[in-house]
Parts: C-alpha cells; structure tokens; sequence
C-alpha cells in the first residue's frame, strides 16, 4: 500500500505520481490521506490500480480516468469523474452537481444522492446512484445507463439521444423528449448485472424499477431534416 | 465566480473564536474571488445600544475627531474604534439615524457601511488575506457572521463594489452570481423610494430584500420573492441581527455546500472552506436544494 498525504506533499506531486503509473506496475494500491475537500484529485490515471481517498474531494475528482478503481471515503464536489473513459470510481457519501458529466465509459457509484446535472451528456458511462439526483439529470444524455434507487428531480432526460434511464423511485418531472418505456427482459438483466456492480444488488430489485428513454421526436431525430446539415 | 462563507453559532464558547475561524475560511476562498473581501459580524446587541460602520479613503482627516461631532450633532456621547480604513461608533440607539444623516454632512468623503445593534461591516479591495490583516478579523467576536471574497463581473472592482451590501438596519447580503435583469429591478426599487450607491446588481438584491421587508415581508418571505422577481444566477447569504439565511436560484449553478453540529451552522461555496472548523469529521454535511428557502435565527 503506497500512501500519499496530499496536505504535506502536494496536488501537483500526487498527479505526478499516479500519471506515471502506466502499464503493469506493482504499485497497485494507493491510499491518499488528508484530501481536505481540494480539487482535481486523482485525475487522468490511466493505470490499473485501487486508489482509496480518505474524505471528501472538491472539484473533478477523478476526472477523465482509464482503467483505476477510485474509493472516495466521504463526498466528492462538482464533477466527479467527469468525462471518465473507463474503470470504476466510487463514492461513499453524496456527490455535487454534474457528476459523471460526458464520461464516456467506466461505473461511477454513488452511494449517497447525487444533485443536480447528474449524468449531464453522458456518452457511454453507467451511473449507479443509491440515493436521489437532482434537477436536469442526464441532460442530452447519448448513451449509457444511469440508475437511481431513489427519486428524480425536475426535468429528467431533457433531450435525451439514447442513453438508458432506470428509476425506482418518483420523478419530479420528465424534460422535453423524454418518456416513460417499457421494462423488457433484456433491461431487467442489463439493471441486475448494473445494481450487481455498483454494490446494490441488496438494497434493490431490477423489477422495482421503470425505465425512461427518449421518444425520438425532437428536430434532430427526424430523418425529414437531414437534407439540413 | 465569487466565494461565500458564513457562520451561525449555536454555541456561546465558540463566540470569542468567530473572527478567527470566519478569517481561515475566507481566505481559503481566495480562489474563487482574489479582488476583494469582506465580512459582516453580528454581536450581542447591547440595551439601547447601536453601531455605525463608517469608511473613508482617507481615514486620518475622515475619522479624527468624527466621534465627538457627531456627540455634538446628536446630543449623545459616541465613541469610535477605528480599524484601518472603517470606524466603528457606538452610540444610543434612538440617534442612529441622525448620526447617519449628519455623516453625509461632516464628512462627504465617507461611506456608511451598516447601521444597526449588532452589524459590524468590512469590506475592501485586495486578496482576502491582506484585508483580513488590515481589519485584524482574526481577533472579532460575536454571534455569527458572513464573508465573500469577490470575482467581479457586473460592476467595477471597488470598495463600494465589494460584498455584503447592507441596505437595511442589521440587514446584509452577499452573492455569488450575476443578476440579469438588476437594471429594471432598480428603476422600479428608486421608483419605490429606495436610493443606491452603485452600479452593482448584488446591491439591488439586497435592497430588493429591505423593500419588501419594509412593505411587512418577514425575511423569509422576502427571500421566497427572489425566486420569481430577479433573474439570472444567485447563491445568496443574508444576515440579520438575529441570524442567517441561504438561498440558491432554481437552476443553481452557484456552488454552496452547508454543514451543521451542535455547536454551528457553516456555509461554504466549497466544501474545502469548513475544513478545519471543530468537528466537521462528524458534521451533517449537504448540499442546500435548489429555489429553496433556508434559515437560521436564535
């Protein structure tokens, strides 16, 4: 176990060190210590390690990671694992507004609530959250599965492409584009292997859920336009 | 940008620490507002008692002997504590409002900051640190308190441009965001009767809160009516003598981050700002909703 006190050595210096972690390295275990809610901790690894922060994180936590697991022990601040690529991050407490944001591959777990912005443009990531999510959740949302074991806030899929929304409990409000869906076999499966991963198979059941996608009616799904672009 | 803190206590033995622990957390917003800084402290009203803050640039003509003209106007002893370029004067509550009036006369050159029983504010241009250092913030009491630290964007880097804005008796407002439609609120609050100093849009909210106080809103109420009447982005702190309150715009885009034990209630723009107050491992930690109305009184 390697482990790194941001307080004493530095954010720049922690970057540094998990940066040059590539391929097979031995160093697979790291804990940082002292995250004092700063900012961009533990962004851009591109390393197949575990790393566990002691706390709560400020902004972008984990942002852009390849192939890490990231434990947040504590909450994590406005855009955690934005624009993730792959791997597994994971946090303990509540995440801020946009977390997930454009991620592109990867799990991002939050066991606490989410507020809002959640998923915002999410190109590929899955999002497990086990609490609620705010106001315009998965905002222009292209593809990727968020699940909430909780409510929904106001506005949910707003000009959705095809991202795959699943919600256990109440939405405030659905946006422009977005509808309710049926729940075929093929999503129950894809929802218990998700609710498996993002550790809530015990707090969860795939069939308590209702599914949300995009009708497909706005400007840019309709073929009669193409002749535009 | 712009950087919010606060403090509400709940518990009188932090009170001789207030200054100290508002300082860190201010300065630890200097990220986020590196122009200016400042801070509104609340003390234990005293019977019968007020305080005028006043500014000058030039405190040594300004402030010399500002204490025993206005004893004379006022017919009342005031005394004054000068901290750099503000004064601090204490006199009977009942001849506020004419020392206030007779300011504008004896010294044209400065500025009231607050008037009230509790309100102390300071505010001026530079990083949060070195105000903080020339007010010696570090060393203040009292009950609770709110601090900004400015990134401007709607009117000029100035010390009247600095945050909290009072326009009311123990009333204050900081704002991190920008109004859009300040202007039009404005013309309609002159209208009205009220009168503003700057071209800033926070000071139009805060005089949008006094107005309808003054029409027999109570402060929650007021703050309720920002929802609908200003426009554009909004995290507001609001203090009053006998507490605080929060407020985001529905969209909140404005970070706020809130923290509560049983000796304090903290807010911080960020969570990194509560660090190191006492048992914040161990706080209720959360995020407040948005267009939702929060507040705290003693």
């Amino acid at each position: 176990m390697q482990v790194f006190d941001l307080e004493a050595q530095g954010l720049r210096a922690l970057n540094a060190t998990l940066h040059a972690l590539t391929g097979q390295t031995n160093e697979t275990a790291w804990e940082i210590v002292n995250p004092r809610g700063s900012h961009a901790i533990a962004v851009g690894v591109d390393a197949p390690v575990d790393i566990t922060v002691r706390g709560s994180t400020g902004y972008y936590c984990a942002g852009m990671n390849k192939q890490a697991t990231i434990r947040v022990k504590g909450s994590a601040g406005p855009g955690v694992a934005e624009n993730m690529m792959s791997g597994t991050v994971i946090i303990d407490g509540d995440a801020s507004q946009y977390a997930g944001a454009t991620g592109r591959g990867g799990l991002l777990v939050i066991k606490g609530n989410a507020s809002s912005r959640c998923g915002i443009s999410m190109k590929g990531i899955d999002i497990v959250v086990h609490g609620n999510i705010g106001h315009m959740s998965a905002f222009m949302a292209q593809s990727g599965s968020l699940v909430v074991l909780g409510n929904a806030g106001e506005a949910l899929g707003d000009s959705l492409y095809e991202a795959r929304l699943f919600v256990r409990g109440p939405v405030k409000s659905l946006g422009a584009d977005c509808i309710e869906k049926e729940m075929r076999p093929e999503h129950l499966l894809l929802l218990a292997d998700l609710l498996k991963r993002g550790e809530a198979d015990h707090l969860a059941k795939p069939e308590e859920f209702r599914r949300y996608g995009s009708a497909r009616k706005l400007y840019t799904f309709n073929i009669d336009n193409a002749a535009a672009y | 940008m712009c950087g919010i803190v606060g403090l509400f206590l709940k518990d009188p033995a932090l009170e001789p620490k207030l200054g100290a622990m508002l300082t860190e957390m201010l300065i630890t917003m200097t990220d986020r507002g590196p122009d200016s800084a400042g801070i509104a402290i609340y003390g234990h009203p005293a019977d019968g008692r007020a305080k005028l803050t006043v500014q000058s640039p030039e405190p040594d003509k300004d402030f010399k002997g500002l204490a025993d003209d206005l004893s004379a106007v006022t017919g009342a002893p005031v005394t004054g504590d000068i901290k750099d370029t503000h004064i601090v004067l204490h006199l009977p509550a009942d001849r506020l409002e004419d020392a206030r009036a007779a300011i504008a006369t004896l010294r044209p050159s400065a500025t009231v900051m607050s008037a009230g029983e509790g309100i102390e504010i300071y505010k001026e241009v530079g990083l949060p640190k070195d105000v903080a250092a020339r007010f010696d913030l570090e060393k203040m009491s009292g009950t609770h308190g709110i601090g900004h630290t400015r990134m401007a964007t709607e009117s000029a880097v100035t010390t009247a441009g600095a945050h909290p804005f009072s326009t009311g008796p123990d009333q204050c407002l900081v704002h991190n965001g920008s109004l859009s439609n300040h202007n039009s609120v404005r013309r309609v609050l002159k209208r009205a009767g009220m009168t503003f100093r700057t071209e800033n849009d926070t000071e139009v909210a805060a005089a949008f809160l006094t107005h309808k106080m003054q029409e027999g809103a109570n402060l929650g109420e007021a703050m309720e009516a920002t929802l609908t009447d200003l426009d554009g982005f909004f995290t507001f702190v609001v203090g009053t003598k006998d507490g605080f309150g929060v407020v985001r715009d529905p969209i909140a885009c404005k970070p706020a981050v809130m923290a509560e034990t049983g000796q304090y209630v903290a807010f911080g723009s960020e969570y990194r700002a509560m660090v190191n107050l006492p048992g914040i491992d161990t706080a209720r930690v959360w995020e407040p909703e948005p267009a939702t109305v929060y507040f705290w009184e003693r």
